[in-house]
């Protein structure tokens, strides 16, 4: 029996751990609804789960999605994730070749160099005492980048780093020390009785050359179990709950749970699996124009999990969900946001009387302007011009007593309000029996595609512009204009539309590749999803956002969203700013 | 007598010492842009709601001013929340977030 009372913090810190781990998870898993625990039951035992365990691979350990924001600032990650999760395998498989019971205790692998006597050789024992030693290796050097990172943490691609409690950064010293601890316990026990290989066996004979390190590699084993013990002890109470809640986060996803409107079993576990890595502070507009660095959504999450006051950040975002396509955990951080807001409304079937019951014309294609749409009328002209042109025939919904879609309503947290709109707007949309739904708004595309439930097609016009090109109903001639377009925040990463645009664009126009393609998108700033700036700081984020596109020099910035190209021509006039279906018309 | 498409206002007074001003107080507080107000009317003349009817963004800050709430709660629930409004302001009044903190505050 291998055993030393050294081993006692690690076990008693592991066990706390596991048990605290299995209630927090079944008590939340508790309260999932009836219809998400069908979901759960259905996929679970399907290739569903291996998607997900494959998921678990690329983004728990390997951190994939953080090397496209920095490969520094991944490798760093990946050194702590995928480095200790070797090292607890490698160990595993170590301890099992030399002592073939498999029932030997979790700490026997974790301590092997302390139980091991180095005389005694097992095959490929020096195989892996390499391997050990580069793991070891690969987590210190994560460890020295991550030191660079609390020191000038642009070397690692962050303009900004989150700002943790003094709880988060007592554990975060425990989870450093404990990599160093074992570099000098191995090395310690190397220098004594040998073994190890090209780090520890040297650092074991520099370290005999001038520290009486007999003496100091018992103590050095005490330390790496009680940083380790004590690093599990403090993990539930601490932002590095994110490592064993990820793991659970993605299965559920996989398996279909969805976040819905309110805060549920599902919201709880995003919450947790918030690692507060900060890669969403540098994308929030709201904190490079405006200075606000306490709503991003590590700050917001951070708020709800130790119930601080979050009544202002729940309202001060745009929702245009730049973070959200940078985090690397896949967190759903529009939604989560929107479920701290609650319907206050109190509708009555009068409130929604004034709305006339619609009666538009039947047409295989019905198109629906929105009311930005409205608000922009060389958008409806261009889009007229465009249908004639092309020899549609079209039945145009809301052209006198068009109503909102009901997204503004639902983005304020008035789902019920809401709701009467969606119904009415739905009636208008069936009694014109179109096979097709144009719209120009993404804020309605979005909503008409998630919120409507209907069985017609639904295209935004910038879809429906690139199936004309591509039926050869509409021939555009190539104009030399320079053009950068702006992707709206709804109709790019709201619906995933990015091919459409680019298209329709190249064949109109010469379009210049910016930094702020598809996914990196700015927010105009005209987003109706903040209830809390105000118009002047609405107008500095939009001035900032014109000025990075306008950075490339364009003769045209193009969007594809009224709203957009409202907010950005109240702004400043120094480029012209057009809809695509503008560029379409002028050019064909 | 509406015969000739004109009648004779009921007379009426607006007691300002006994009117709620809380409403206008929050208004005034919530969204300071407000009292930049110039009553153009170019919000109600932009408004979805106001396309289809009887629905006033300027009378409803009017409203709220002189602490005529009970008609301010049936006009207030009419607005769609579509936000052109505060596109189309000269001034700078957030209207949009003028209008929501109201209905918050009546509802709550």
């Amino acid at each position: 029996m291998y055993y030393d009372p050294f081993v006692l913090p690690f076990s008693i810190g592991l066990n706390v751990l596991l048990i605290y781990l299995v209630i927090k998870y079944i008590r939340w898993i508790r309260t999932f609804s009836p219809k998400d625990r069908r979901t759960i039951r259905r996929n679970i035992f399907s290739l569903k789960t291996l998607k997900a365990g494959k998921e678990v691979f690329l983004e728990s350990l390997v951190h994939h999605k953080i090397f496209r924001t920095n490969p520094f600032l991944g490798y760093m990650h990946m050194c702590f994730g995928l480095g200790w999760f070797l090292l607890i395998v490698v160990g595993k498989i170590e301890s099992l070749v030399y002592h073939t019971s498999i029932f030997n205790p979790p700490y026997f692998a974790i301590f092997f160099r302390y139980f091991h006597p180095a005389q005694e050789t097992f095959p490929y024992c020096n195989t892996f005492a390499f391997l050990m030693d580069l793991i070891l290796l690969m987590i210190l050097s994560g460890l020295t980048l991550a030191l660079l990172k609390r020191l000038y943490s642009r070397a690692l691609g962050l303009k900004k780093t989150t700002k943790h409690r003094p709880f988060d950064l007592l554990i975060l010293t425990v989870l450093w020390l404990i990599f160093p601890f074992r570099f000098l316990a191995e090395s310690f026990t190397s220098g004594v009785r040998g073994g190890g290989s090209f780090l520890t066996h040297s650092a074991g004979n520099f370290f005999d050359s001038f520290l009486p390190i007999e003496s100091l590699a018992y103590p050095a084993w005490w330390a790496y179990s009680i940083a380790l013990g004590l690093f599990f002890l403090l993990l539930p109470f601490s932002r590095y709950m994110h490592i064993p809640t990820e793991m659970v986060y993605i299965f559920l996803k996989n398996w279909g749970i969805k976040q819905g409107k309110r805060f549920t079993a599902i919201s709880q576990f995003q919450l947790y699996a918030c690692s507060r890595c900060g890669i969403c502070i540098d994308r929030c507009q709201l904190g490079s124009s405006l200075g606000q660095l306490d709503t991003q959504p590590v700050y917001f999450l951070k708020k709800i999990r130790h119930g601080k006051d979050h009544s202002v950040q729940d309202l001060n975002c745009l929702m245009c969900g730049r973070c959200e396509a940078a985090c690397p955990v896949d967190l759903k951080l529009n939604a989560l946001r929107l479920t701290q807001r609650p319907d206050y409304t109190r509708i009555t079937r009068s409130t929604f009387e004034y709305i006339p019951t619609p009666s538009p014309a039947r047409n295989k294609v019905a198109y629906f302007a929105g009311c930005m749409g409205h608000l922009t009328p060389s958008v409806i002209q261009a889009m007229e011009r465009i249908f004639q042109k092309a020899g549609v025939d079209y039945t145009f919904i809301d052209r006198e007593k068009g109503i909102c879609c009901g997204r503004p309503m639902m983005l304020a947290g008035n789902h019920r309000a809401a709701s009467v709109l969606v119904e009415k707007n739905k009636a208008s949309i069936q009694q014109s029996g179109a096979d097709i739904l144009v719209t120009s708004c993404p804020i309605c595309y979005k909503t008409f595609r998630e919120e409507y439930h209907l069985d017609i097609q639904v295209m935004h016009h910038t879809e429906y512009l690139d199936l004309l090109i591509r039926n050869k109903q509409l021939i555009p001639h190539p104009s030399d204009q320079k053009t950068v377009f702006h992707n709206p925040c709804e109709l790019g990463r709201g619906c995933d539309v990015y091919a459409a645009p680019a298209h329709v664009l190249q064949a109109v126009s010469q379009r210049i590749a910016t930094a702020y393609d598809d996914k990196n998108s700015l927010c105009c700033g005209g987003s109706l999803a903040n209830l809390y700036i105000r118009p002047e700081q609405r107008t500095q984020i939009s001035s900032d956002a014109l000025h990075a596109y306008l950075a490339y020099h364009p003769d045209v910035l193009v969007t594809a969203c009224p709203l957009c190209k409202k907010t950005f021509t109240k702004t400043e006039n120094a480029v012209p700013v057009k809809d695509i279906a503008e560029m379409v018309a002028e050019n064909c | 007598m509406n015969f000739w498409g004109f009648s004779i206002s009921e007379a009426r007074v607006i007691d300002y010492d006994k009117n709620d001003k809380t409403l206008a107080q929050i208004m005034a507080t919530e969204v300071p842009s407000s009292k930049l107000c110039i009553g153009c009317g170019g919000c109600t003349a932009t408004c979805s709601a106001g396309n289809l009817t009887e629905f006033n963004i300027r009378k409803l800050q009017m409203l709220a001013k002189r602490g005529e709430n009970k008609e301010l709660q049936t006009q207030l629930h009419k607005c769609m929340l579509c936000g052109k409004c505060l596109l189309v302001c000269p001034r700078g009044v957030d209207t949009r977030r003028m209008i929501w903190s109201m209905l918050r505050f009546i509802n709550s």
